[in-house]
């Protein structure tokens, strides 16, 4: 019986996985800093599976050792203070070692200076808006039609039949690969937040502030992320997209949107 | 033993229980406003839990089949009010007022008619919580953590939002003071501070904590209610006002609150490793001092909620280096416990099962946590489903855990009758298996890149959902079964006073079930003390 359920049961979940993949890492995304953000992720890792390993293990000694079934008496201490000093001093300098390259990229992460395209970004309730600053160009990127449509209660349409299904725009981001991209992130009503995994970029929208973060995505594609703050009912449904093209099919882009292709003229 | 039980005086009229409603209505009796609080909690915790199911029902599969997204932002947020204020930190505040004055020999808590109003506020306050999913509107739907500007969109439901938060915060602080006051005040003459068991250390700890921060609440979100009310602009930039300044005061409460969550259950479970080990704590003295360490941290680290919002640099680092130092004191303790351990005589009882699961569970919590604090990996984890994994394995397979573990501990000695054994233990393993089941897929779907409060998702984060989901009614199923172990337990065989093999604690010096009245007379304390310094 249990296993005719066990076997139901993954039969279920293998039947669903036809389409779908089992991604369960963080990506190590297009960027400098992205890298560096997941290498810092696998390090402090590996550090906790060294540490849980070590601890675990004594543990599971002690259990299947030290156990009254198998005839173990019980000792007696109850303190050790070189060993309470030894496991106070060592984890200390772990974390040390751990901080100083997370410092490191962070102090990358915070540099803005010097780019070679700004975008204001607005979020509004629940779409993104997107200024170049100087191309003079803006305009707004809102949930995909298809999903907009599979995304209703009781649609009866299959989200896996949609291509992206929620992660897909009308009018994506577009930006030039290998340029500092400088995004000025702010809200026009409640707070939001614009993340994309590739570019390692997460930061919140918030009304009356301005928020800066750049990144320099160094190889051409779409990167998909969401709005990543809880901003009322259709938070799940403000995905964000950005396409790194080259810079000539980016000026061309410009152009055929209308904008103002001057300042990037005088950029390169 | 006679002086640790109550006898009947012939100068007194009446120590027993009154009849009736009123026994419940105005008791001012520790064990029983102790057993008031437990059927309180739990079924908050069966409320809380049958809204996590409504949410992992909707999430099972990517697409809208059940809810409307409104109501699943209600759903997420009801559920976090509820676990937190309503199920979490009312059961621990119930063994305090349980176990508290047993163990340290005091013969009710110091201020029992406060006692009483603390509780009876809370039923007042989540009936009014509850209440608003009724009424237009909705229910709150900004998450728990309430940010402006979005809660101030909340309808009808909002200043009975603000209300409720504001009863819970009151019901908090006076059982905070009630809980100081007694355990400073009522000890047994000869148990000096530092001879205290760790159970009330930690209380102790966690009621200073509690009595510093929920004023804090208190008053955020009464610039909250002024915002939207009386014309402030506390949180409107439109006004002038910072909508981060409310993240900033929020989490200076926030933080504390979650080591108020889970002080007492380090307490709980140093106080069943040793028994279930035949072996004394391990480092008494240095768990006292990592306790206290890590609540002082927590109050320095609050901004590690916030890496996101745009903080200057030398703030985030600030606020970098603050949190991974919690790892060194938590670290301590959880060593001791691996120590207590070691070269012991365990034996695997239901309780002991329990703690066994925190120590290995909330490690891996700890470990998210660490990574966590990295910022710009949390860059990443933010707000994702890998945060929601994470703090879900520190409050459930730890704190409930903890709960759980103290319930079987301590269930004997309240009602005179051991528990089902093998139910407990079908208890325990069900939970273990559900409880990973649900949880531990949600760190791959936020390191994906799934966030959180999110009614729907794309569909490469389908197959983990759907196992999370399915574990997810696994364990709040199996919580059934507990529900089954405590309403047979009157059945089982009668408990000894000490119940277990040689446990240490002045509560085990009395009856089981133990008396409506105890400690009349300070006891001696001598070996029975839990952790005699001048012995060991």
């Amino acid at each position: 019986m249990i296993r005719k359920t066990l076997a139901g049961l993954f039969g279920l979940v293998w039947a669903t996985s036809a389409s779908a993949d089992w991604a369960v890492n963080m990506p190590q995304g297009v960027t400098e800093l992205s890298a560096e953000t997941y290498d810092l992720h696998m390090m402090a890792f590996w550090v906790c599976t060294a540490i849980g390993i070590l601890v675990f293990g004594v543990m599971i000694i002690a259990l299947f050792k030290h156990r009254k079934s198998v005839g173990h008496t019980p000792a007696k201490f109850s303190h050790s203070t070189a060993a309470e000093i030894g496991w106070t001093a060592i984890p200390v300098l772990i974390l040390i070692v751990m901080a100083v390259p997370a410092a490191e990229t962070m102090i990358k992460i915070e540099d803005t200076r010097n780019p070679d395209v700004s975008i204001v970004v607005t979020g509004y309730q629940w779409k993104w808006h997107y200024k170049y600053q100087d191309q003079d160009l803006a305009f707004y990127s809102t949930l995909a039609r298809p999903s907009l449509e599979a995304r209703q209660l009781g649609s009866a349409i299959d989200p896996f039949a949609v291509d992206n299904y929620l992660l897909d725009v009308d009018n994506p981001l577009v930006v030039p690969v290998g340029a500092k991209v400088r995004i000025l992130l702010t809200s026009n009503d409640v707070l939001h937040a614009w993340w994309i995994p590739e570019l390692a970029i997460k930061k919140d929208a918030i009304p009356g502030i301005i928020n800066e973060v750049w990144f320099r995505a160094e190889q051409v594609g779409t990167y998909r992320g969401q709005c990543a703050e809880l901003c009322g009912k259709d938070h799940g449904y403000m995905p964000v997209v950005v396409e790194v093209v080259e810079a000539d099919d980016f000026e061309n882009w410009v152009a055929a949107q209308g904008g103002s292709v001057e300042a990037l003229a005088s950029t390169q | 033993m006679t002086t640790a039980v109550a006898d009947t005086h012939a100068a007194h009229d009446d120590h027993g229980p009154a009849k009736g409603i009123g026994r419940w209505l105005f008791t001012t009796n520790h064990k029983d406003i102790g057993t008031m609080y437990l059927i309180f909690s739990l079924t908050m915790f069966f409320i809380g839990g049958t809204m996590a199911l409504i949410i992992r029902s909707e999430l099972a599969q990517p697409g809208l089949q059940f809810v409307h997204p409104e109501f699943f932002n209600s759903m997420t947020t009801m559920h976090a009010l509820i676990m937190v204020f309503g199920a979490v930190m009312p059961a621990f505040v119930g063994l305090a007022n349980w176990m508290l004055p047993l163990q340290i020999g005091a013969p009710d808590m110091a201020l029992p008619r406060m006692n009483n109003w603390s509780f009876w506020i809370l039923p007042v306050a989540f009936g009014i919580l509850l209440s608003t999913l009724l009424m237009p509107g909705g229910g709150p739907a900004s998450g728990w953590t309430m940010y402006p500007p979005l809660v101030l969109q909340t309808g009808d439901a909002f200043p009975f939002l603000i209300f409720s938060v504001h009863l819970m915060g009151i019901s908090s602080i006076m059982g905070a003071i009630n809980i100081i006051v007694t355990i400073i005040n009522m000890r047994t003459p000869d148990m000096s501070l530092i001879r205290m068991p760790m159970f009330v250390w930690t209380w102790l700890i966690t009621a200073y904590l509690l009595l510093a921060v929920m004023p804090v609440l208190a008053g955020a979100v009464t610039m909250l209610l002024t915002d939207q009310f009386f014309g402030t602009s506390f949180f409107l930039a439109a006004g002038g006002g910072d909508p981060v300044m409310f993240q900033h005061i929020f989490w200076f409460f926030g933080h504390p609150e979650v080591y108020i969550m889970i002080l007492p259950a380090f307490g709980v479970v140093s106080e069943i490793l040793p028994t279930f080990s035949r072996k004394p704590l391990f480092g008494h003295d240095s768990m006292v001092y990592a306790t206290a360490s890590i609540a002082f941290l927590s109050f320095i680290v609050w901004a590690h909620h916030m890496f996101t919002v745009g903080m200057p640099l030398s703030g985030q680092m600030f606020f970098m280096f603050a949190t991974m130092l919690i790892a060194v004191p938590t670290g301590v303790k959880v060593f001791n416990w691996v120590s207590t351990m070691w070269r012991g005589a365990m034996t695997f009882e239901t309780p002991m099962l329990f703690a066994l699961a925190f120590v290995f569970l909330f490690t891996i919590g700890g470990f998210s946590g660490l990574m966590l604090a990295i910022v710009p990996a949390d860059v990443q984890y933010h707000d994702s489903y890998f945060v929601v994994a994470h703090f879900h394995y520190v409050l459930v397979p730890g704190s409930v855990f903890a709960l759980m573990a103290a319930a079987y501990y301590w269930l004997p000695k309240w009602t005179g009758h051991m528990y089902n054994e093998r139910a407990g233990k079908l208890h325990f393993w069900l939970s273990t298996i559900f409880v990973n089941l649900t949880f531990f897929p949600m760190h791959f779907l936020g390191l994906a890149g799934m966030p959180r409060r999110i009614p729907d998702y794309s569909t490469q984060f389908a197959d983990f959902n759907l196992i999370a989901s399915i574990g997810a009614i696994g364990f709040g199923m199996s919580q059934l079964v507990f529900l089954y172990v405590l309403l047979t337990c009157k059945k089982g065989a009668p408990a000894t006073a000490e119940v277990w093999d040689n446990p240490k604690g002045l509560e085990w010096t009395v009856p089981s079930p133990a008396p409506y009245h105890t400690f009349d007379v300070p006891p001696p304390v001598d070996r029975t003390v839990a952790f005699p310094k001048d012995n060991d």
